[in-house]
């Protein structure tokens, strides 16, 4: 019936010929491929941590300037005036009110006029004379609890050093009978405002690597999904004797050793420059960092299967997944100062479990024994989703016409 | 008599209540070259991913090489190759890379693939070309390695959606001459284009209209039957919508 009907040849390679295994191991060659040859991301990808901590540790950290200072004197006397030019004097201070009560405080602090306030008592001067304690209250304002600790420190060393003057000086003018000598005299009494546990103050590393494992991890992933998407070789991969689960296998895996290779820039960093300590085990550390790693690539993927260009997938992983792990992980935020809603919404953020995992092994030490609960919730997520896309993958291509 | 390479059977697929491909019933033969016509819209590229497995019909059913496109998809993959209309090779891959991954995807073992790496390289005149990435290569150049890629396991039957898009009259007339070649190994090539210079160039042709099949054979018969000059005419008539419709 047609001209050139010679049917009789075999097909080449029979079917069931198809081997599994060198097609993945020749499709992860390819991916590693991608990501070797396209040096200028590849540099952003090793060097970003790098950046990142550097920059979370010296400017987050960073020394405090001048602090504004409000002094409150009820009834100002020989020793509140004495310390106040002490304060005044030691430079770090800037004293933007005298005030005769505490009442205007509050406003003063709400409005930043003030970041700190030293209180006395009326009759401090009177006290001190007497040997009794004479209370300074020093109130800071902690809304950056690195900051707030900071400026705690500077108050209470100038009032501590005050004391000791004091003290050096009391034998001299000879001790009452029956005090002891250089009792207490001044006690320095320390609140902090807004933040008055100091949650996440030094904790940044924690965040840090789940903020950069959720970018290299879930952004790579679905964009490098989302590519062959777009040039067409994912119809062709689709084609293929491939199977859905190949693909994404080979797609997520070298990211997984990039992922890993982040957490090893970040740990060490920190250690190096920082000196933040591993306390628990640091080999629990790194399999719970493969865990989280498995999760954000699975959302990766999620999103590569849910939309057909690069654009859109790098939006949803900016929008979706980092806002979120900056703002409801407790990475910037403490969960415990969150709107209940919100505090609820944060169930389902991957780091917000996987912090409390890193907390606890890097800054508590503690083991896998008290970590259970965070872990199978990490992992429940990763199968899920992983679970959810590999059928969306299976369902094929959207149909076009 | 061998079963046909390819057999639809009232394949049809519905997009809610749109029907994208309406029962289209047509057979291939073996190493016949089958032009798949028809306006943009008209159903094509739906038809083509249901038979390559890359979407599941609604109703009615279709075998390629002899395997049901519904049932045994694995074996259908392993039968056939597949070019699509954007290019689909690897543009930061070279052209040695792409040719082994796509080897080793369809089964084939390093000693094969080198054999047919050398033989494809030769054919196209490629020789000095293999370390080269494949993004640096012309478009035609490209394409012609795509076809030889989606030819590199022998498959039985190989699927090609608009493969000259944007190339060059030149280099098309070399893309039909590997398209021959291949179909003179014994496969068949089922192949959509929007040039019908180069319908004229298939064994048959079939068009369609609105997701059925409004005209099926030979170029020759087709004008015969119709009363038009050229393939040309009669796309135009069969394909534009109004009473001038057959």
């Amino acid at each position: 019936m047609t001209p050139r009907a010679s049917a009789d040849r075999a097909a080449g390679p029979g079917p069931g010929s198809g081997h599994g295994s060198g097609a993945l191991s020749a499709f992860l060659r390819k991916e590693a491929r991608h990501l070797l040859r396209d040096r200028r991301t590849l540099a952003i990808l090793l060097l970003m941590p790098l950046v990142q901590v550097l920059l979370f540790g010296f400017v987050v950290r960073t020394e405090v300037g001048r602090i504004r200072l409000a002094v409150v004197e009820p009834a100002p006397d020989v020793a509140t005036r004495a310390l106040r030019h002490r304060l005044a004097a030691a430079g770090r201070f800037d004293v933007v009110a005298v005030l005769r009560s505490d009442r205007a405080l509050p406003r003063l602090f709400a409005s930043g006029r003030a970041q700190q306030a030293v209180v006395f008592p009326a009759g401090f001067a009177d006290r001190l004379a007497g040997g009794e304690p004479a209370p300074v209250l020093i109130v800071t304002d902690a809304t950056d609890p690195n900051t707030g600790s900071v400026m705690r420190a500077h108050a209470t060393t100038v009032v501590r050093r005050y004391e000791q003057e004091l003290r050096a000086r009391r034998p001299a003018t000879g001790d009452p009978p029956g005090r002891s000598p250089g009792g207490a005299a001044v006690l320095a009494e320390t609140r902090m405002r807004f933040n008055p546990t100091l949650a996440s103050a030094h904790l940044f590393v924690p965040g840090l690597v789940a903020f950069v494992l959720t970018i290299v991890s879930a952004l790579m992933a679905s964009v490098s999904l989302t590519r062959e998407k777009e040039t067409g070789t994912m119809e062709v991969l689709l084609v293929s004797p491939l199977r859905p689960w190949q693909i994404v296998v080979g797609k997520v895996l070298p990211y997984l050793a990039l992922g890993f290779a982040n957490v090893l820039t970040v740990l060490l960093a920190a250690r190096v420059v920082f000196g933040v300590p591993v306390r628990g085990s640091v080999a629990l550390l790194l399999a719970e960092c493969l865990l989280f790693i498995a999760t954000s690539l699975a959302l990766g993927v999620l999103i590569a299967t849910r939309t057909s260009s690069q654009r859109v997938a790098l939006t949803a992983s900016l929008m979706g997944l980092m806002m979120p792990t900056l703002m409801l992980s407790g990475f910037i935020f403490p969960l415990e100062s969150l709107p209940a809603p919100l505090r609820a919404l944060s169930a389902v953020v991957p780091a917000r479990w996987f912090l409390l995992v890193v907390r606890g092994i890097m800054l508590k030490g503690v083991g896998i024994g008290h970590l259970w609960d965070e872990t199978l919730v990490l992992a429940g997520m990763t199968a899920l989703l992983l679970g959810v896309s590999a059928r969306r993958l299976d369902v094929r291509l959207p149909g076009g016409r | 008599m061998t079963p046909p390479a390819v057999e639809a059977r009232a394949l049809t697929r519905r997009f809610g209540a749109f029907t994208a491909v309406d029962a289209i019933t047509f057979d291939v033969a073996p190493g016949e070259v089958f032009g798949f016509l028809g306006a943009n819209g008209a159903g094509k590229t739906t038809a083509m991913r249901m038979l390559t497995g890359l979407l599941a019909p609604t109703s009615g059913g279709a075998r390629v090489a002899g395997f049901d496109v519904a049932r045994a998809a694995d074996q259908v993959k392993r039968s056939i190759g597949y070019m699509s209309q954007r290019f689909s090779l690897y543009e930061d891959l070279t052209v040695r890379e792409n040719v082994g991954l796509y080897g080793r995807v369809y089964g084939l073992r390093g000693r094969e693939i080198a054999d047919r790496l050398a033989r494809l390289l030769d054919r196209l005149g490629f020789a000095h070309l293999a370390g080269e990435r494949v993004g640096r290569l012309p478009l035609g150049w490209k394409q012609k390695l795509a076809l030889s890629v989606a030819l590199l396991h022998e498959p039985r039957v190989v699927f090609l959606d608009e493969p000259t898009g944007g190339v060059d009259p030149v280099t098309r007339r070399q893309f039909w001459e590997l398209i021959y070649e291949a179909a003179a190994g014994g496969t068949t090539v089922f192949v959509t284009t929007h040039y019908m210079d180069e319908a004229e160039y298939c064994d048959r042709v079939s068009i369609m209209v609105d997701g059925r099949i409004a005209a099926l054979g030979t170029p020759a018969e087709l004008t015969a039957r119709f009363d038009v000059a050229s393939m040309d005419e009669l796309f135009v008539r069969l394909a534009r919508p109004g009473p001038g419709a057959a």
